[in-house]
């Protein structure tokens, strides 16, 4: 299992990916948006997106867990 | 008609008093307008959301009205807002700062339509200068040399792949309506371009309402160089010398000062010159800085106008011995410049260093609450801050949080006391990027005044 984490404390700008989409490794799953800053959040690994944990237009602190992926 | 002809006429009586100006903008600008209006017995009034409602310049000012939470559109971009809060306040004139509403032509002729004075150019000048496809084109006519590249909106992706080979890789795709660093993207191939052709004129167009696009040359190894110029409405129109800005991050500027070193004073009056044409091709009014991009055999290129007070206006102050904002309420009452070309002096060595809440390696925001804040000191340091101990910075708004401008007879004495003073700095709460800065302080080319705008990224990359 693996946690995807948020990169810096802003709003969740872009949710790319559903649950139980297959992605691959550096794949954008989320865009955060913080201080006109766009950053997008990559994949570390290949997976399956298990669960994604937030909504588009929320607000999250750096380290808030964004989505959990099951490796195969 | 009668209508028509009263509001004019009390636009003008309204613009030689102006007692009471209300500033739409926040944080350290909005500060900083509050103490030039202090000093001049002007009344203030603030604006602030739900996140900005500590802030210093809420404090500061006369009177501070709420002007709602929620995105910047609702707020510090209402335009409507804006101006009917001014209007039910009494004040007499708008001073917009930089950013938001600073270069937005459509408020700055709304707010003369209220009989209320926009403290900048005039609203026809925003309009054609916030078109960087006009801009370019005015300039080539006057004789001023622009960056190569397209002076049309390019349509298609095949459009702009015969002009990128035309001119040379790399290129930079820009938005027409684009500006300070957003809305512009290099290409180093053709592939590159046309992986960003349609994102690029997708995103102008949700920016910045036009999905006018164009290419320009992109000039590696440059550096970056302003002229500050300042014109009356009587047709009086001076420069305030050079700035450098080469120091970035994201096509940001993190340091820059005055004068530019390693420019030869030929290339300087060169700029200046053209600075003043091109003022003066489009009659301005007020201040603002025409941007070059200088490469390494020294050919300049006009860049783009900013119709605005500068972020970094205070390193011209320093060196100048004036207070730029009291020349925009003056210009906007319609008053004279407060000197001649030949009055203007240059004297010593200004430095300006942004402080920004980010990390210092990832560049990437650092909101939250600022637990500490203890400055350094210096021989002569001014602190144009935004916040104070216990503020929090929030992530809608950008990460600037203060500027620190050094003064001294000469840039070594200026870098030294930089360093100096950021090494005793403790700001805490939040990451900052005051790590970065010390690291330039003490570089070497940096202190050789031998740079360009790729500095940031080498130092970055001799790090790993």
């Amino acid at each position: 299992m693996n946690e995807i984490l948020a990169s810096m404390a802003g709003t969740v700008f872009q949710i790319l990916v559903k649950d139980g989409e297959q992605v691959d490794q550096g794949q954008p799953l989320i865009v955060l948006e913080s201080m006109k800053m766009e950053i997008p959040v990559e994949s570390e690994q290949a997976g399956v997106i298990k669960k994604v944990h937030v909504s588009e237009g929320d607000f999250v602190n750096e380290g808030d867990l964004l989505i959990t992926l099951s490796s195969e | 008609m009668t209508a028509i002809r009263k509001t004019k006429e009390k636009a003008s009586t309204r613009g030689v008093s102006m007692k009471k100006i209300l500033i739409a903008n926040r944080g350290e600008i909005a500060a900083r307008i509050i103490r030039t209006c202090r000093r001049m017995g002007i009344e203030t009034v603030a604006v602030y959301t739900d996140p900005d409602k500590d802030l210093p310049y809420v404090q500061q000012a006369d009177k501070a009205v709420y002007i709602g939470s929620g995105p910047v559109k609702d707020t510090y971009l209402n335009k409507e807002k804006i101006i009917d809060i001014a209007r039910t306040n009494g004040a007499e004139g708008i001073h917009p700062g930089y950013g938001f509403l600073s270069e937005n032509s459509v408020f700055a002729r709304e707010t003369e339509k209220a009989g209320i004075t926009f403290i900048g150019p005039r609203p026809d000048t925003l309009a054609l200068m916030g078109d960087k496809i006009s801009a370019r084109k005015l300039m080539q006519a006057k004789g001023i040399p622009v960056v190569p590249g397209t002076f049309d909106d390019l349509e298609t992706e095949e459009e702009a792949i015969e002009a990128a080979r035309e001119i040379g890789f790399p290129v930079m795709l820009k938005a027409s309506g684009g500006g300070g660093g957003i809305g512009m993207q290099i290409c180093r191939n053709e592939e590159e371009l046309r992986k960003y052709f349609s994102t690029a004129k997708a995103r102008a167009r949700n920016y910045f309402g036009s999905d006018q696009i164009f290419i320009e040359k992109f000039i590696e190894n440059a550096r970056h160089a302003e002229v500050q110029i300042f014109a009356d409405s009587k047709g009086n129109t001076v420069h305030l010398f050079e700035r450098d800005c080469s120091v970035q991050r994201r096509n940001q500027k993190v340091i820059e000062e005055t004068h530019a070193p390693s420019l030869s004073p030929g290339v300087r009056e060169k700029l200046y010159k053209y600075a003043v044409l091109a003022a003066e091709a489009v009659s301005y009014v007020n201040c603002g800085t025409v941007e070059f991009i200088v490469d390494e055999e020294e050919n300049c290129y006009f860049l783009e106008m900013n119709t605005r007070l500068q972020v970094e206006h205070p390193v011209t102050e320093m060196v100048c011995g004036v207070d730029l904002v009291e020349w925009q309420i003056e210009a906007a009452r319609g008053n004279s410049l407060p000197k001649k070309q030949q009055e203007i002096r240059h004297e010593g060595h200004a430095i300006e260093f942004r402080v920004y809440a980010e990390d210092p390696v990832t560049f990437y925001p650092s909101p939250g609450k600022i637990t500490r804040m203890q400055w350094g000191s210096a021989g002569n340091v001014r602190i144009d801050s935004g916040y104070n101990e216990g503020n929090t910075v929030s992530p809608f708004y950008d990460p600037l949080i203060a500027k620190v401008i050094f003064y001294g007879a000469s840039r070594l004495q200026c870098i030294e006391e930089s360093e100096r003073f950021f090494r005793v700095t403790k700001i805490e709460g939040i990451k900052t990027n005051i790590p970065l800065l010390i690291k330039i302080a003490r570089d070497e080319s940096f202190k050789n005044g031998n740079y360009t705008t790729n500095f940031l990224k080498k130092l970055k990359i001799e790090e790993v």
